[in-house]
């Protein structure tokens, strides 16, 4: 019963983390329809900063989480506005190929200048190890990955749901051209969301390190990962992603411990099986754009 | 698009295109005659070949019925584990007995998950073709004891072609074999593109709505395509087996997915001879990749996908057929004798 209660833990707290690292994508393919399958290099990078500025400056591990985030942002940025811009219009072939070409240059490029090994990052001590709720194993960094992630997953709700700029968000997601029409600057909420959503991938990266695993190949090995919390969850709100994630987090936790022969099988039937019945995600709309 | 006039005009039309041109016999006869001019290269030009088949069954979904596939290595896979293991059993000796029963396997679950497939929008399909082919590595990873697991399928010994060519250790038979299987299919795919068949591909693929409206069955053309490519695939992974002896999990990889779209862009879509050019270009710059930086070469492959994409296919293939049409123009008299492969951009 305890290891159940773990066991649910665990997935929650991989939930978590699956969800911030992909609800940048959620906002990418949902506000200009733009598949973008390099979204897990941002993730990675945000991961090698913190991994740079750790374990090498000797900088302490939560000064490091932001700049992590910052990092990240800024390289989204840049190429928001140097190359993603230019393939908004395009068919969805290209941006594939686009984005395929950019998670080859990510790999080659870390493996080069990082090594291809795994990296770990050095946590501070208070974060080693686990203790008991009523029985109940719980680890301290996954306990502090619930929690950031839980506080953040509430600011975004809080920021989609409250601010102007969610509700200009909000508006450009449900239809651009009218958006733009009320006089939206709707490039430049792309622009300001899809840096966000870059920074939220690059703080995922940094946490995920230690759960994961940080190599050169993070990009392709979890970009089906993010995929999945997008198309399954739907992108018409966070509150699907983020169901999505905690199914998935949960499901691939259980399927490991209690089917570990099966390995990735049960998650990509699942997936699957999810979008035969419903093309447009659990929690999408149903109009297909 | 041109206005359609009267029906013998079509038909007429269709004819004329279909026609054997100077270009693609000079083609296939310098395709053949690398086979006599490079007797030391046969293993590079049998995998150029294999790759060229490959990339042929990606553009009949492609390039023809619009259905972008980031999965496509899953027939390829099934192909090739049919074909090693058919041989490793002595189940079929015959090679090419073995390689069409390969391809029928990979055709039958091309048949199962078309269904899948022609449900739902791009993103569906981009996730559910790459789904199935995570879910056939799974497979195969979990199932090793059939399929060998990580190190693959080991003493795949192939008999001789038809109990009479051997294949020898320089891949002389297997050049020539490889050579004329993607030949005979090339012919098939050709054919077919240019029946009404075929042209009912090309009216799905610009606008389904409208080619449903004049009375196309939409869906099961786009089965029936996407069956006759796994087709195609499994006989290219049946080739890989059979002609350098290994299966390994590597052939279900995401990464021979995204390469075979590389080649394809390549080379360019909807034009059949698109796979082909762009298996021997993609070669050709693997080749000098791995020279200049060892390891890396993946980095400067993504930089040739990121700057296609970004310069347009579209307008590449115009710079591309610049010089040829000038020539062509110049002393031929006639204008744009090579034709500028159709992009699925609008």
């Amino acid at each position: 019963m305890t290891s159940v209660l773990t066991n649910l833990f665990d997935g929650v707290a991989y939930g978590m983390l699956l969800f911030v690292l992909a609800c940048g994508l959620a906002v990418t393919l949902g506000l200009m329809n733009f598949v973008n399958l390099a979204h897990g290099a941002f993730a990675m990078a945000g991961g090698y900063v913190c991994a740079v500025l750790v374990n090498r400056a000797g900088w302490p591990f939560f000064a490091a989480l932001p700049l992590a985030f910052i990092a990240s942002a800024a390289i989204g940025a840049v190429l928001e506005r140097l190359l993603y811009r230019h393939l908004y219009a395009r068919s969805h072939l290209d941006q594939v190929l686009f984005s395929i070409g950019l998670v080859f240059m990510s790999v080659a490029a870390v493996d080069y200048i990082m090594g291809s090994s795994r990296v770990f990052i050095q946590l501070p001590q208070a974060l080693e190890g686990q203790f008991d709720v009523f029985g109940v194993g719980i680890g301290r960094y996954r306990l502090m990955i619930v929690v950031i992630c839980g506080m953040l997953t509430l600011a975004l709700q809080w920021v989609l749901a409250r601010t102007r700029f969610g509700s200009r968000l909000r508006a450009a997601v449900d239809d651009p051209r009218v958006a733009s029409g009320l006089g939206i600057n709707v490039p430049q909420v792309f622009a300001f969301t899809f840096a966000f959503g870059c920074g939220l991938a690059g703080l995922g990266g940094a946490l995920s390190a230690e759960i994961l695993g940080l190599d050169p190949y993070f990009p392709l090995k979890f970009m089906i990962y993010f995929l999945i919390v997008v198309t399954v969850g739907g992108s018409s709100s966070i509150t699907g992603p983020f169901l999505a994630s905690l199914l998935l987090g949960i499901g691939d936790v259980a399927g490991k411990y209690y089917v570990p022969k099966m390995g990735p099988f049960v998650i990509y039937t699942i997936m699957i099986v999810i979008l035969i019945w419903r093309p447009n995600g659990l929690f999408g709309r149903t109009a297909a754009r | 698009m041109s206005a359609v006039t009267t029906q013998p005009d079509v038909s007429s039309q269709a004819i004329a295109h279909a026609r054997w041109r100077a270009g693609e016999v000079a083609f296939w006869i310098a395709v053949l005659a690398c086979g006599f001019l490079f007797p030391s290269r046969y293993l590079i030009m049998t995998d150029i070949v294999r790759l060229g088949l490959f990339a042929l069954s990606l553009d009949l979904i492609l390039g023809y019925a619009g259905i972008v596939s980031l999965g496509h290595a899953a027939f390829f896979g099934v192909g090739a584990y049919c074909a090693g293991l058919l041989a490793l059993h002595g189940i079929i000796t015959e090679p090419v007995i073995a390689l069409v029963a390969a391809g029928l396997a990979a055709m039958v679950l091309g048949f199962l998950t078309s269904f899948l497939v022609i449900r739902g929008v791009d993103l569906t399909r981009l996730m559910v073709t790459l789904g199935i082919a995570l879910l056939l590595e799974a497979l195969a990873e979990r199932f090793s004891d059939i399929t060998g697991g990580t190190d693959g399928l080991q003493g795949i010994e192939i008999a001789p072609i038809l109990g009479r060519f051997e294949f020898d250790m320089f891949g002389r038979t297997g050049f020539f074999y490889a050579l004329a299987v993607t030949f005979l299919l090339f012919l098939l795919a050709r054919r077919i593109v240019h029946s009404p068949f075929g042209l009912s591909l090309r009216a799905i693929k610009n606008n389904p709505l409208r080619a449903a409206a004049i009375g196309i069955p939409v869906n099961r053309r786009l089965v029936a395509v996407y069956t006759l490519a796994a087709f195609y695939a499994g006989i290219a992974g049946a080739l890989f087996t059979q002609t350098t002896a290994l299966a390994s999990l590597d052939v279900f990889s995401f990464e021979r997915s995204a390469d075979l779209l590389l080649v394809l862009i390549i080379g360019g879509t909807g034009y059949l001879y698109g796979g082909l050019i762009g298996a021997v270009i993609f070669r050709m710059l693997q080749e000098v990749f791995s020279t200049l930086t060892p390891q890396y070469w993946q980095f400067w492959i993504g930089l040739v996908l990121v700057v296609i994409v970004l310069i347009g296919r579209q307008r590449l293939h115009r710079w591309v057929l610049w010089a040829p049409n000038l020539l062509i123009a110049q002393f031929g008299g006639r204008r744009e004798a090579v034709a500028v492969p159709e992009s699925d951009a609008p």
